[in-house]
């Protein structure tokens, strides 16, 4: 379909090799397996009809107003992000194993690790890991790796795809325990947190905002940790860090976030991108590829990729991680996201987000037979708790007015209740977006 | 050229001087100015691009205790500088759209423009990861469908998309055989066999879990001797792990008897598909005894590999192993989808939501566009191409194998030009000043300074013949001059670059 050699040149090609068909090209395949039956459809699409066929599955998602946050954000993705990274000399480049080639790529890797470092006040960065919950398990596999210890205490309330791949992570292996810390009001419990604390701990894993939405005292933890001398790894929404505690000001040994909020779309789950940094002792436990800054032999800037010591095509069995494609141009995405907004325009995109949460949190409160589950601080999701089950209200609402009210917990948590539902606001959304959410659930209660 | 001024800028986490570069003239048509400042280097504060307005004026309650003490240090730009900035560095970078690419096992193919659109549209793109699955049919029928089509190219019983790439699959497959070995009572199968060809990610998975990586030799042929096989299989292996064909470029021939030796020692026999370009369309790794493989979508699917990523794997499995897949799986009910999170054996996730959903999309509509006669064409191409190179250069950079090649081929270089002292790499750097990336090199590691050439089924005879005719040129300048080969590049942006500086003091950010 996309090959490109016409009858002839493959005459002229089958000649120069000195065989007469492909057919003479595959002895070492034993026939008895080649040309089995398919069962596939046999007839191909032309390119008009794909484009029909993949409209129509478009169309047949609903598109619903949603409310669903829960570890995955709808965001606005400014244009320039878009055009920028539809350029062919990004989105069809591969690693930049030959540098002198591939300067535009290496140094847009240099720029995404400083600018995630800085947004993360963190001294290193790498490339770039498949999302937030593999950056999750990747740091507190390299957290173990450093202390020798096989006890991690994990947040109660860590988003539950985290706790899942964070496991996987670990083979599923009963070698290593993951407790979990208890929560009170929706927080981590600092006197339970101490209490749990031993030298056998490798480290506090935490992310914050936390699965409910709420702003853990991160400061706090992170102290707690370290006069035990246990490491901590926390996981940062980077879009509140315009203006809220960064992890390397309250001392993260590890920092790792879901980038998909730096301009990637939804797409149901990925592709996203793991974000993942840490303090400069650590850098050599870091997975993955890293760019670093060097000179060409005229003594001229240029980069490359380095430290390559840590990774499996160097080190094989004994490398730091398996990983060789990385998200790479997810990260693109996110540093010219981070280029566009600036420091001014983050902190505004945090605030757009703690304000549309907060609106929605007043909104729907003032409903009859519902209130908010905590009264901790959020940034742009919280907890409602609404009478009844928040499952059948959802299903109620979406087939009405095709409104997606949030996430049901009552799975996922069930100590929570039926009537618990994750909502979450962003800056996409505005007061009419709000008001018909405020009216629909107030209507259908 | 060099514009040293700004060079100087950036000292490892020091201070940055913003002065303006000296603008220093191009050669004449080219379109680029030298300027190899960073982004932060251009910033000036005060300037803006993107703003986010809080129209709903609502209080929000951050607290003052959790404020961010220190502004970022990020760059203050203007939209418009944005976009010349990474504009202009994109045409300081390769890709397959601007050149040829022929990386051995990275299968660098054309990536159909169609393929984009789709995985644009909104209603695809803009489909939460948790949205009810009554909104979601359009997505759930599409990977339903996708997954229906590599069971069938793959001989296959269920497929899972949720690993992001390949070494992720390889992760994913390797956990799926723990958690099989496991409720089958035989935890003792601890040894994961791979041949001293495979990629790298195959042992390091391997130790990644908590396996032995068992390394075997390669047989004179390139292919694994199954007398040294046998030496190594027992009650403790539990996953024999082959690519197929290999990345030598061969095809495992004996590969029922190794597969049935595997099988009789009660072992898996996973395949990694890095290299189903070779097969796709033709072979069916079911058929060959294969019990689980990956494929990459980012290679035989046509989806871009975007300077690094983002892929997207896949776990093909036969029934004895599906109940382990990972969760979420799409399930068709009637005329409806679903997502089924319940199943008792399942190893869990290996990240969050369900998958690289839009590197998939990618991969689906390239699957629609094929036929099975046109899925054949691709791996039938992919070969023709591969053993055309291979024919043409073999005279002057001899080939590790005489046999004829599957999809992509290793040769060696010529003679002559290493008794001048010349290496594989002064050949691949030369080949960046013809406009050629070069091939993956040193790679295999079982072949002394190897260049392991992949054209893919998409490059056109024409391209072939002038890389065939500049490898035969670099060879003859080498051979005369072998100081322009160890200086190459000449007329790439930057010279060879230091990687020993850059791993000795790293530079790693602003």
């Amino acid at each position: 379909m996309f090959t490109a050699n016409t009858q002839k040149d493959r005459e002229e090609m089958l000649k120069t090799i000195g065989v007469s068909s492909v057919k003479d090209l595959l002895k070492q395949v034993p026939a008895k397996f080649l040309h089995p039956a398919f069962d596939l459809p046999g007839a191909a699409l032309d390119e008009q009809q794909t484009a029909r066929r993949m409209k129509v599955l478009a169309a047949a998602n609903t598109a619903p107003l949603s409310f669903l946050g829960a570890g995955a954000y709808e965001r606005y993705i400014p244009a320039a992000v878009k055009a920028l990274i539809s350029r062919g000399e990004y989105l069809t480049a591969y690693t930049p194993y030959q540098a002198e080639a591939s300067q535009g790529i290496l140094q847009t890797i240099y720029e995404y690790q400083s600018s995630v470092c800085a947004l993360y006040a963190m001294d290193c960065a790498n490339a770039s890991m498949y999302d937030g919950a593999s950056a999750f398990g990747e740091a507190v596999r390299a957290a173990v790796r450093v202390t020798g210890k096989k006890k991690v205490l994990c947040q109660e309330t860590l988003n539950p795809q985290y706790l899942q791949t964070l496991k996987t992570y670990f083979a599923n292996s009963a070698e290593y325990q993951f407790v979990a810390i208890p929560s009170k009001d929706g927080l981590v419990d600092a006197d339970k947190l101490s209490a749990l604390l031993g030298t056998d701990t490798a480290c506090v894993a935490f992310q914050t905002p936390n699965f409910f939405g709420l702003l853990e005292d991160a400061p706090r933890i992170s102290e707690l940790a370290h006069k035990a001398g246990a490491l901590v790894v926390a996981a940062a929404d980077p879009a509140g860090l315009g203006s809220l505690t960064p992890p390397g000001e309250y001392g993260a040994d590890f920092a790792v976030g879901e980038g998909q909020s730096l301009g990637l779309p939804l797409s149901y789950g990925g592709p996203y991108l793991g974000i993942f940094t840490c303090k400069k002792e650590f850098v050599r436990q870091m997975p993955g590829r890293i760019a670093g800054m060097t000179r060409d032999k005229d003594g001229k800037r240029g980069f490359v990729l380095t430290l390559q010591a840590r990774e499996q095509h160097i080190r094989r069995d004994k490398a730091a991680s398996n990983i060789c494609s990385n998200e790479a141009l997810c990260a693109l995405s996110a540093t010219i996201y981070l280029a566009l907004l600036g420091p001014e325009g983050l902190k505004e995109l945090a605030k757009a987000n703690a304000g549309a949460a907060a609106f929605a949190a007043a909104k729907l409160s003032a409903i009859p037979g519902a209130a908010l589950k905590f009264k901790g601080a959020f940034f742009n999701e919280f907890v409602l708790e609404v009478k009844g089950d928040a499952a059948a209200l959802r299903e109620k609402v979406l087939a009405g007015e095709n409104i997606d009210i949030g996430l049901p917990l009552k799975e996922l948590y069930p100590a929570l209740g039926p009537g618990a539902l994750l909502v979450c606001a962003t800056e996409t959304k505005t007061e009419e977006d709000i008001l018909r959410l405020e009216k629909a659930i107030r209507e259908n209660i | 050229m060099t514009n040293q001024t700004s060079a100087e800028h950036v000292k490892d986490g020091g201070a940055v001087k913003t002065s303006p570069a000296i603008p220093v003239p191009g050669k004449i048509g080219d379109l680029i100015k030298p300027d190899n400042r960073l982004s932060i280097e251009k910033s000036d504060p005060g300037r803006r691009a993107v703003r986010f307005g809080n129209s709903l004026k609502a209080k929000e309650n951050l607290p003052a205790a959790l404020a961010r003490k220190t502004a970022p240090r990020l760059p203050e730009l203007s939209e418009f500088d944005v976009v010349r900035h990474y504009t202009r560095l994109s045409k300081i970078n390769f890709s397959i759209d601007t050149h040829f690419y022929p990386l051995g096992s990275c299968t660098m193919k054309y990536n159909p423009k169609i393929n984009e659109e789709a995985a644009a549209l909104e209603g695809l793109a803009n489909l939460h990861p948790l949205a009810h699955d009554k909104s979601s049919q359009g997505t759930l029928e599409m990977l339903y469908d996708l997954e229906k089509r590599l069971c069938a190219l793959c001989g296959m019983d269920a497929f899972t998309l949720q690993p992001a790439a390949g070494a992720h699959s390889e992760f994913t497959g390797l956990l799926i055989a723990k958690a099989y070995f496991a409720k089958k009572g035989q935890r003792q199968r601890v040894d994961i066999i791979c041949p001293d060809s495979a990629h790298g990610t195959n042992p390091a998975t391997a130790s990644m879990l908590g396996f032995n990586a068992i390394n075997i030799k390669s047989g004179p042929d390139g292919r694994v001797d199954p007398a040294d096989l046998k030496a190594h299989l027992g009650e403790k292996t539990a996953v024999l792990m082959l690519t197929i064909p290999n990345t030598l470029g061969i095809f495992e021939s004996r590969i029922e008897e190794i597969a049935a030796m595997a099988h009789a020692a009660g072992a898996l026999v996973y395949m990694d598909g890095a290299n189903f370009n070779a097969l796709i369309g033709i072979v069916k790794p079911g058929d060959l005894g294969v019990d689980l493989m990956h494929i990459n979508t980012h290679k035989t699917f046509s989806t871009p590999h975007g300077g690094g990523g983002p892929g997207a794997g896949g776990i093909g499995v036969r029934k004895h192993l599906e109940g382990f897949l990972p969760v979420p799986r799409v399930k068709k009910e009637g005329a409806a989808y679903r997502t089924e999170f319940r199943s008792p054996d399942s190893i869990g996730k290996v990240k969050a939501f369900f998958g690289n959903t839009g590197v998939l999309t990618r991969a689906y509509a390239y699957l629609l566009m094929h036929s099975k006669q046109d899925l054949a064409g691709i791996a039938e191409n992919a070969i023709l191409n591969a053993n055309y190179m291979k024919s043409r250069l073999q005279e002057v950079f001899p080939a590790h194998s005489s046999e004829h090649c599957m999809h992509e081929c290793v040769l060696t270089p010529p003679v002559a030009l290493a008794a001048r002292g010349l290496k594989t790499l002064d050949i691949a750097k030369r080949l960046l000043d013809y406009g050629f990336h070069a091939p993956t090199i040193y790679f295999p590691l079982i072949v002394h300074e190897a260049i392991m050439i992949e054209p893919t089924e998409t490059e056109s005879k024409e391209t072939m013949d002038s890389f065939v005719e500049t490898m035969l040129k670099i060879s003859a300048e080498g051979a005369a001059d072998p100081q322009l080969l160890k200086d190459a590049p000449h007329t790439m942006p930057v010279k060879r670059l230091d990687e020993v500086q850059a791993a000795r003091q790293p530079n790693l950010r602003w």
